[in-house]
């Protein structure tokens, strides 16, 4: 057949880009020449918004980033003011934080694979994904009430302490997750149809991904041994005994196994803090008006996406002058031309599903 | 946080190695938090960050950040600064190099050092207004290319501008 380039469009109101994004692409018949995302349909001005509330007012905010995730997006926020303000956190909030953010990194991975699936095909692993995650969506709305945008995470500790009845529910989903996780993988890890959409597609060589800034389950995926959790602990993730899983070939299959493993870690973790949870207070002593000295401060942490990060400058004010977000939605996104190219334009959808972006992130 | 002693002295060996690169051109050091900052003259930034790269192995830019400083320096002070946060991976090793612009003033972009500095290069210029010598296709990313103003500025309302849509 001639070469004949053609212009095509997906986007911004696309099923499989789970938001507004819109990909230019330009294709060779079916082959994928050049992606160009263009983004900015869900930009709510977040920094600037941040840069006129409080610190404390700054956290529910967050929630909206990536809404899969809003406990990992408060923790990296929360942290980063502590960090400027100088705050020493009691250890009980530490661990209830690691249990909160393991639940939400759990309930991102299975909205994941249930996504992906369904991107590619497979509506039944959606039903199943969203079943086990309906079991932390349940914790959360026992522990702080809100199921999608939680806001348990606040300045200086924790909105509650776990009583029993959350922490019989934790341990009711450390049962049952593990069950659904395997009938995922029953019907996944071996489908021939499966292998045949993921395997050797979308990928990207280590150097690449760490060339284009990749982190999280992607990066790991193409064998890279970088997790935050471990290099650089917070909240107390150097008490916990857990494996990084990596993957080899840098494919999406790679990064379904990846993040399938990271389910089992994430049970081990939450697990471990269950039953060494330290007494004490669950929140430190916070001024009314949190007024902090100028500095400048930047911390990250391993969200379920990737290394998500804040940076932020105080003024003497109870607002910050300045707040930019690292947001690894953001950041894995730029790798996805790379990915797709020399790929069919049919597996576009899967590659961009396997990135595990969130437009609420990407665009900010 | 604890700070361990080794990571104190990889900080610095990394502050010496850049005093004795880039002289007078290392225009402040500062030690704040556990995070080193260097203040670096414009015209040195590229250098530094490759020497940053390869010599010293910070291999990781983690972040660049687009200031406006108009509230906080002194009259006469120059009105932006860019921040780039580089790690040395998968080390706890961290440092902010920072270079100060006056309004008119462009840096040279650090992506052919670090190629994942493309789109946080495009969000500043988006932001902010500040131009990059030598970026692949600099243009705003998230607004329209028909937006007026800078969003990120501190002289641009919080409510919008009417001529901005």
């Amino acid at each position: 057949m001639a070469f004949k380039e053609i212009e095509l469009n997906m986007g911004p109101q696309h099923p499989s880009t789970h938001g507004v994004l819109r990909l230019k692409l330009a294709v060779d018949n079916e082959v994928v020449l050049r992606i160009e995302p263009v983004l900015g349909y869900l930009h709510r001005g977040m920094e600037k918004l941040w840069e006129n509330l409080s610190y404390v007012q700054g956290v529910p905010l967050t929630d909206r980033l990536d809404y899969l995730a809003s406990l990992s997006n408060n923790l990296a926020f929360v942290l980063t003011v502590e960090k400027l303000a100088g705050l020493e956190v009691p250890k009980r909030a530490h661990y209830i934080r690691v249990i909160l953010a393991e639940l939400q990194r759990l309930a991102s991975h299975l909205a994941w694979v249930g996504f992906m699936a369904n991107d590619i095909g497979a509506v039944s692993v959606l039903l199943y994904g969203f079943e086990a995650r309906e079991t932390i969506m349940d914790i959360f709305e026992e522990y702080a009430g809100g199921r999608l945008t939680v806001h348990g995470i606040r300045v200086g500790g924790v909105v509650e302490d776990l009583d029993d009845k959350v922490i019989g529910m934790i341990r009711g989903a450390l049962v049952e997750i593990p069950k659904r996780v395997r009938d995922i993988q029953l019907l996944l890890s071996e489908n021939r149809i499966w292998k045949q959409r993921t395997a050797g597609i979308g990928v990207i060589s280590a150097a690449q991904a760490l060339e284009y800034g990749l982190t999280g389950p992607a990066l790991r995926a193409t064998g890279v041994r970088r997790d935050l959790r471990r290099d650089i602990p917070y909240s107390s993730y150097e008490d916990f005994d857990f494996d990084i899983p990596l993957g080899t070939r840098g494919d999406i299959y790679d990064r379904y196994q990846v993040r399938i493993e990271e389910i089992f870690q994430s049970l081990r973790i939450i697990d471990q803090a269950v039953d060494n949870l330290p007494p004490g207070e669950i929140r430190a002593r916070v001024p009314r008006v949190l007024k902090i000295p100028p500095a400048e401060a930047f911390q990250t942490i391993e969200a379920p996406k990737g290394e998500l990060g804040f940076f932020m400058k105080s003024n003497g004010t109870d607002k910050p002058e300045r707040v930019k977000m690292k947001a690894p939605s953001f950041i894995n996104l730029q790798s996805l031309e790379l990915m797709c190219k020399g790929n069919l334009f049919s597996d576009v959808v899967g590659i961009l599903g396997s990135l595990d972006i969130v437009l609420g992130e990407v665009d900010k | 946080m604890p700070e361990d002693l080794a990571s104190r002295r990889e900080l610095k060996a990394v502050q010496e190695a850049m005093a004795a690169r880039f002289g007078p051109a290392v225009i402040e050091t500062a030690f704040k938090l556990g995070e080193l900052t260097f203040k670096i003259a414009k015209d040195e930034l590229r250098p530094a960050l490759e020497f940053l790269k390869s010599r010293l192995g910070l291999d990781t830019l983690d972040d660049i950040i687009g200031l406006d400083n108009s509230r906080s320096v002194p009259a006469g002070g120059k009105r932006f600064s860019v921040l780039y946060q580089l790690r040395r991976a998968p080390g706890p090793l961290r440092l902010r190099l920072a270079v100060d612009l006056a309004e008119d003033e462009t840096v040279a972009s650090a992506v052919p050092v670090f190629t994942s500095a493309d789109w946080g290069e495009r969000e500043i210029y988006d932001m902010l207004g500040i131009r990059f010598d030598g970026h692949p296709g600099l243009r705003r990313i998230y607004l329209s290319e028909d937006f007026a103003g800078h969003p990120l500025r501190k002289d641009f309302p919080l409510a919008g501008d009417d001529d901005g849509v």
